[in-house]
């Protein structure tokens, strides 16, 4: 599926969650890189080494969830744009995802923008709570979106409609 | 007739890389190209670069140029000919240049051709109507010039470089109805492929075009799905209503100006064409002549930067010019060189290697 469509299925979405006893612990990374490319840049940003540094660098990325504090760097430096930071532990009902997000204009804080599923399809409406553009990010901003904890395993992208 | 130590054809990430290693190495360099910049393929290229920290990973093509053509412009062992093509290659070794309508004449006691690639075509009627580009020409217009080439764009060819012209042309707000491919998998990277199926672009993996139409110039083009045999499947034909179409279906390397120094050259598949045969220091057939990047065999900037080095280093060497620290640096590059292409996606290189690798004992 993935090979031929680009979307990735949900076993190997699930393959890439931690554990709900991790969630629940705060903002933590979910890797989604299946396939084994020469690209390292996740292991090498990672300053705790919670992305396990390669040993070849076409190895697939390896993170201990337990390790990751959720602090983001990896979003902005991975290349394939295939990290993001979720925390579980938001509220009630709402989940935080951080996304790489490479296009303009950019959402503004406060705004509702479209939710998209992994294959670009309209979830909900969902919140932007932060847009984070510094120059360490290099041109690849992150934006922090307030998502219905119902959407946890289906929400990856956003449609900015200004 | 001007003497010169090392003369490298190509301002692309491999000339550069031998340029900047040749003159470390102590050797007096002319880095001659076409364009009135520096930097190849790499001054298209705004996305951020895989490969590993060595090679820029994680930093844009464009800024990877800059790192490269700042270490040029301070160095006092290279002269830059902006707006020059070398023409031909005698055997006598002398070459003939074009600058600003000048005719020149230089006798290099080493050459390093880093020419690069040119993109393939695909064949269907109408394929010659205004509104069909290469994607290398798309790229141009875009992120030089800064225009955009239409408003809705189909894609042919979902490698790396029809993914990533695809993600371009979205970030310049243009349109991109779908992206083909005819082989039943993606040929890209995954990663890149996820990203552009989540802002909605379909992927249609086994599907060709058809035929082009339009009055005066590109209108719709009309696909088909392909079955195991790659033919057409009748009936699955679906129409598309772009003003663009973006062929991006493989690269081949640029070799003529090796051809005609007399290099001995084979057909390998793999490479994308017409290749040398070279020895593990990059040297053709013709001793005189190295090579470096994509003109050796179709790869990425990573390898063609460490490629550059090599050839440089090498080639430096060999007419008494040897780098302060040759061996561990020679070691370092070949090192990076053979972990770059240890992965599956270096498959098929390792595979055009075998057949296009030479002993050094028979040049
Ligand atoms: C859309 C796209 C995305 C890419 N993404 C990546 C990526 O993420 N990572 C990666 O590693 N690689 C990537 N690549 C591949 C990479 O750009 C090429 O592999 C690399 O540029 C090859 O370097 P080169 O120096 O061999 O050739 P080039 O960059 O093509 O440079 C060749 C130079 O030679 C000059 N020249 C040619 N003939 C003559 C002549 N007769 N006289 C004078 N000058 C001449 C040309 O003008 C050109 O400047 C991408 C390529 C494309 C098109
Ligand atoms: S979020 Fe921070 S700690 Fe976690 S994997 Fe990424 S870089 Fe490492
Ligand atoms: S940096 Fe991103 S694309 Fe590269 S290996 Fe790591 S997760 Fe995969």
């Amino acid at each position: 599926m993935l090979e031929t469509t680009g979307i990735p299925s949900l076993e190997q979405v699930n393959s890439s969650f931690p554990s709900m006893e991790r969630l629940m612990q705060g903002p933590v990374a979910i890797v989604e890189c299946f396939q084994r490319i020469p690209c390292n840049p996740c292991a090498t940003s990672c300053k705790r080494g919670a992305i396990v540094p390669f040993e070849d660098i076409n190895d697939l990325p390896n993170i201990k969830h337990e390790t990751c504090n959720g602090c983001s760097l990896c979003v902005f430096n991975c290349p394939g744009l295939a990290i993001m930071v979720i925390d579980y532990t938001y509220s009630e009902t709402e989940v935080t995802f951080k996304i790489p997000y490479e296009f303009i204009p950019l959402p503004s804080e406060g705004d509702f923008v479209q939710g998209l599923d992994r294959e670009g399809q309209y979830l909900c409406d969902v919140k932007v709570l932060k847009v984070q553009n510094t120059k360490a990010m290099d041109r690849t901003p992150v934006i922090t979106l307030a998502v219905d904890k119902a959407y946890l395993k289906t929400f990856r992208n956003i449609k900015v409609v200004k | 007739m001007k003497h010169i130590e090392i003369l490298i054809v190509g301002g692309g990430p491999a000339g550069l890389c031998a340029a900047i290693s040749a003159a470390q190495s102590g050797a007096k360099v002319m880095l001659v190209e076409r364009h009135d910049h520096l930097g190849g393929q790499l001054i298209k290229q705004t996305h951020m670069f895989f490969g590993s920290e060595k090679q820029y990973a994680g930093t844009r093509g464009i800024d990877i140029s800059t790192i490269l053509t700042d270490e040029i412009a301070n160095s006092e062992n290279i002269e830059v000919l902006n707006n020059a093509t070398v023409l031909a290659i005698y055997e006598d070794g002398v070459i003939t240049l074009e600058q600003n309508h000048k005719y020149i004449k230089v006798k290099p006691e080493r050459v390093i051709i880093a020419t690069g690639a040119s993109e393939k075509s695909l064949a269907f009627p109408n394929n010659d109507m205004p509104g069909i580009y290469g994607a290398g020409a798309v790229q141009t217009l875009m992120n030089i010039h800064g225009v955009k080439p239409g408003h809705n764009v189909l894609m042919v060819g979902a490698g790396n470089i029809g993914l990533i012209v695809s993600y371009q042309l979205m970030q310049a707000g243009v349109n991109v109805k779908a992206i083909l491919d005819a082989s039943p998998k993606i040929g890209g990277y995954l990663v890149h492929a996820s990203k552009i199926r989540r802002m909605g672009i379909p992927i249609l993996t086994r599907h060709t075009v058809l035929k082009a139409d339009g009055k005066d110039s590109l209108e719709h083009a009309t696909v088909v799905e392909l079955d195991e045999r790659w033919q057409p499947i009748p009936g699955s034909e679906k129409e598309f209503d772009v003003d663009v179409m973006c062929v991006s279906v493989g690269l081949s390397p640029l070799s003529e100006l090796l051809f005609q120094a007399g290099c001995e050259m084979k057909m390998v598949r793999e490479f994308g064409g017409y290749v040398p045969l070279r020895t593990e220091h990059l040297r053709t057939t013709n001793p005189q002549i190295y090579i470096a990047g994509d003109v050796g065999g179709i790869e990425e900037a990573s390898s063609a930067m460490v490629e550059g080095h090599l050839a440089g280093l090498a080639a430096a060497k060999s007419i008494g010019y040897e780098h302060p620290e040759f061996e561990r640096v020679y070691v370092d590059y070949n090192e990076q060189l053979e972990a770059l292409r240890a992965g599956h996606a270096g498959d098929h290189i390792r595979a055009g290697m075998s057949k296009a690798l030479i002993k050094e004992a028979s040049c």
